[in-house]
């Protein structure tokens, strides 16, 4: 079974790369690092809820949550039952 | 003692001809933004003094001094000159925050072309709209943003070359593409800069409206009259001061007060490439010691929303300054700054056709937290009555915002559509498109939009260029785009729409259409919301009621329904 944090990785590298040189990992700064605006955070929350068929709080998905995919598994880990 | 001095005295002495003199400009002589933005300085023995500090993502950091970026502007001048571009051609800057942005900025006004600064975050889509409307003949990019560009290539017949600023050497280059490596090639010393004249285009600027495409707003070199005192005025640049414009060049506050404001004046300016994180932003202050600081309503609230302590982990002691653009600042977030800055945000009001500050809050002035301020001197503002277009005096009562027209920035026309240009006029006046009242003691208070463009995070949305963009995914047979309030960003883009036949409303279809529109479009322009309907209201004509749906979502009476199709 594929991994969590593979999954996102993929899908983080499918949708919001735009140069196919670059290069990200699980601790590369999404937000921070300017890959992920804070606009488009609002689909990859869809992405997440809809994928791991979770509810993610408002005030949990912060920019800071979202900074790496690594931090991302840990917010999804809290809520998958 | 800040610039202004006194507002009042100000008030009752100004001519802009106090800015002509500063610049050693008389009626009818030459008037290049770049010139007096870097070989100027440099004559006035400011050489050497740092113009530019840089830092991008993954720790680099770059410096320029004023010699620099003459020479980097000569160079770049150079090198379109070399490609056969000419005076007014347009050049589109397609890059992210990154130097040669700002360098070439220079290189292209030195030569007489018109630079059309695109936000670098644009889809395919609306880079096309804008690149198509403009005729744009050169484009200046990064290889990151390439493919964007190679997709729309064929259908764009005047675009005749991309320029790539970092080129991979490895990577053939495709149709119309050229690599420039500002780093790897010659500075050169001596360039015949064109002889621009007020009247010159300068900067082509896009902006949305609620109906039809966005519209090309023309500048001139002349506009630096303006840009240059309301940088020195109200921004209060000193020669000593490190300044920060956090809005980008795709903008108009980036080039308006991020380029031609600060460095007009001899001004050291940091950039800072990155995305947004309190910590990082905080770092970057106490770093540079940044002295004087111009940012935007949205970031100041992401600010506040990190919290109180983590201000006190840094020294940002440095700064003196602190001023706000893009959408009315609360007063919540004047009260902020004020506690954990010792500084209020001072609000400024103006617009990318006005090219520069006209209703502001200045230093010195009294703070009426929320408000947005009195006008520039040498500004004639007033509140027009919605129906008339007459102006009135009536403290309180809500009015239209209109300019006298004749202020050193004001745009010249919108490209290729004069037509929508002169109708931003009635009685003489020029609209704003906003509303606002006057209080008894001369301050503007904002209250809203004219039209339905949405202000998300200080950057106006047009309701239909997104509804067209959503009629364009197959699932989609019905679109209506509203703004829908927002804690930090003020407001969102938030869609309605209906289904074709075989399609299923499901959260995975929501997330298709959302980045369907942020690919194609830009991620402002991504419905944050996307509700599914059966129908949307109409009138009997057919016609979509988007007040209806606005008023939903704001919670605010709908108003006379007579005309809806169902009732």
């Amino acid at each position: 079974m594929e991994e969590t944090k593979d999954i996102i990785l993929q899908y983080v590298i499918e949708e919001y790369l735009e140069d196919d040189e670059e290069e990200i990992t699980y601790d590369t700064p999404l937000i921070s690092g300017g890959f992920v605006d804070s606009f488009s955070m609002v689909s990859l929350k869809v992405f997440l809820e809809t994928k791991f068929k979770i509810s993610l709080p408002d005030d949990k998905a912060t920019p800071e949550a979202f900074d790496s995919v690594n931090n991302i598994v840990n917010l999804v880990n809290e809520f998958i039952e | 003692m800040s610039n202004i001095g006194s507002y009042e005295k100000r008030i009752k002495n100004f001519d802009w001809s106090i800015s002509e003199k500063e610049l050693d400009y008389k009626d009818g002589n030459t008037i290049n933004i770049a010139w007096y933005c870097s070989d100027r300085i440099c004559q006035m023995g400011k050489a050497d003094k740092l113009a530019l500090i840089y830092e991008g993502f993954g720790g680099i950091e770059k410096e320029y001094t004023f010699n620099d970026i003459r020479l980097a502007g000569n160079t770049i001048g150079a090198f379109l000159r070399k490609l056969g571009v000419v005076q007014e051609d347009r050049v589109c800057l397609f890059m992210d925050r990154i130097p040669e942005l700002y360098l070439s900025f220079l290189g292209v006004l030195k030569i007489g072309a018109i630079v059309q600064p695109l936000f670098s975050a644009f889809g395919e889509e609306s880079l096309h709209v804008r690149l198509e409307n403009a005729q744009t003949r050169v484009i200046i990019t990064q290889r990151k943003h390439l493919a964007k560009v190679r997709r729309i290539l064929d259908k764009l017949p005047f675009l005749e070359h991309i320029i790539i600023v970092d080129h991979n050497e490895s990577k053939p280059l495709q149709k119309n593409e050229v690599s420039f490596n500002l780093e790897e090639t010659t500075p050169v010393e001596d360039f015949e800069i064109f002889p621009t004249k007020a009247n010159s285009p300068s900067v082509l600027h896009y902006t949305s409206g609620t109906t039809g495409q966005p519209k090309g707003v023309r500048h001139v070199h002349y506009s630096l009259i303006s840009q240059y005192l309301t940088a020195k005025w109200i921004l209060d640049l000193q020669d000593n001061d490190i300044y920060w414009c956090t809005a980008d060049p795709g903008w108009v506050t980036g080039t308006s007060y991020g380029i031609i404001g600060p460095w007009s004046l001899g001004i050291t300016q940091c950039v800072l490439n990155s995305g947004f994180s309190a910590e990082a932003w905080y770092k970057f202050i106490e770093k540079h010691r940044i002295t004087v600081w111009y940012s935007a309503p949205t970031a100041i609230r992401s600010l506040m929303k990190a919290g109180d302590e983590i201000v006190g982990k840094f020294d940002l002691s440095c700064l003196r300054h602190l001023a706000s653009v893009g959408e009315p600042l609360n007063a919540e977030a004047i009260v902020w700054s004020e506690k954990v800055f010792n500084k209020q945000f001072l609000d400024t009001y103006w617009q990318t056709e006005t090219g520069s500050i006209m209703i502001t809050n200045f230093p010195g002035m009294k703070i009426k937290p929320g408000s947005m301020g009195k006008a520039f001197p040498g500004i004639e503002t007033t509140l027009l009555d919605p129906k008339t277009f007459e102006p009135f005096d009536k403290p309180g009562e809500i009015g239209l915002i209109a300019f006298k027209p004749g202020w050193p920035a004001m745009m010249t026309t919108y490209w290729n559509n004069n037509e929508k240009f002169k109708e931003k006029f009635k009685n003489g006046w020029y609209l704003s498109g906003d509303r606002s009242s006057i209080d008894k003691d001369g301050y503007f208070w904002f209250t809203g939009r004219d039209d339905d463009v949405i202000n998300t995070g200080g950057h106006l949305v047009s309701p239909f260029e997104v509804e067209s963009a959503l009629l364009e995914h197959e699932a989609v047979s019905e679109s209506a785009v509203v703004a829908k309030p927002d804690e930090v960003n003020m407001e969102v883009v938030k869609a309605f729409i209906t289904l074709k036949p075989g399609f299923e409303p499901n959260d995975e279809l929501e997330l298709k259409i959302m980045n369907f529109i942020r690919k194609k479009l830009s991620p402002l322009a991504m419905p944050q919301d996307i509700e599914y309907m059966d129908s949307l209201p109409k009138t009997r004509s057919g016609k979509i009621m988007r007040r209806i749906l606005h008023a939903k979502e704001w919670g605010e009476e709908i108003g006379d329904v007579s005309t809806l199709e169902d009732e």
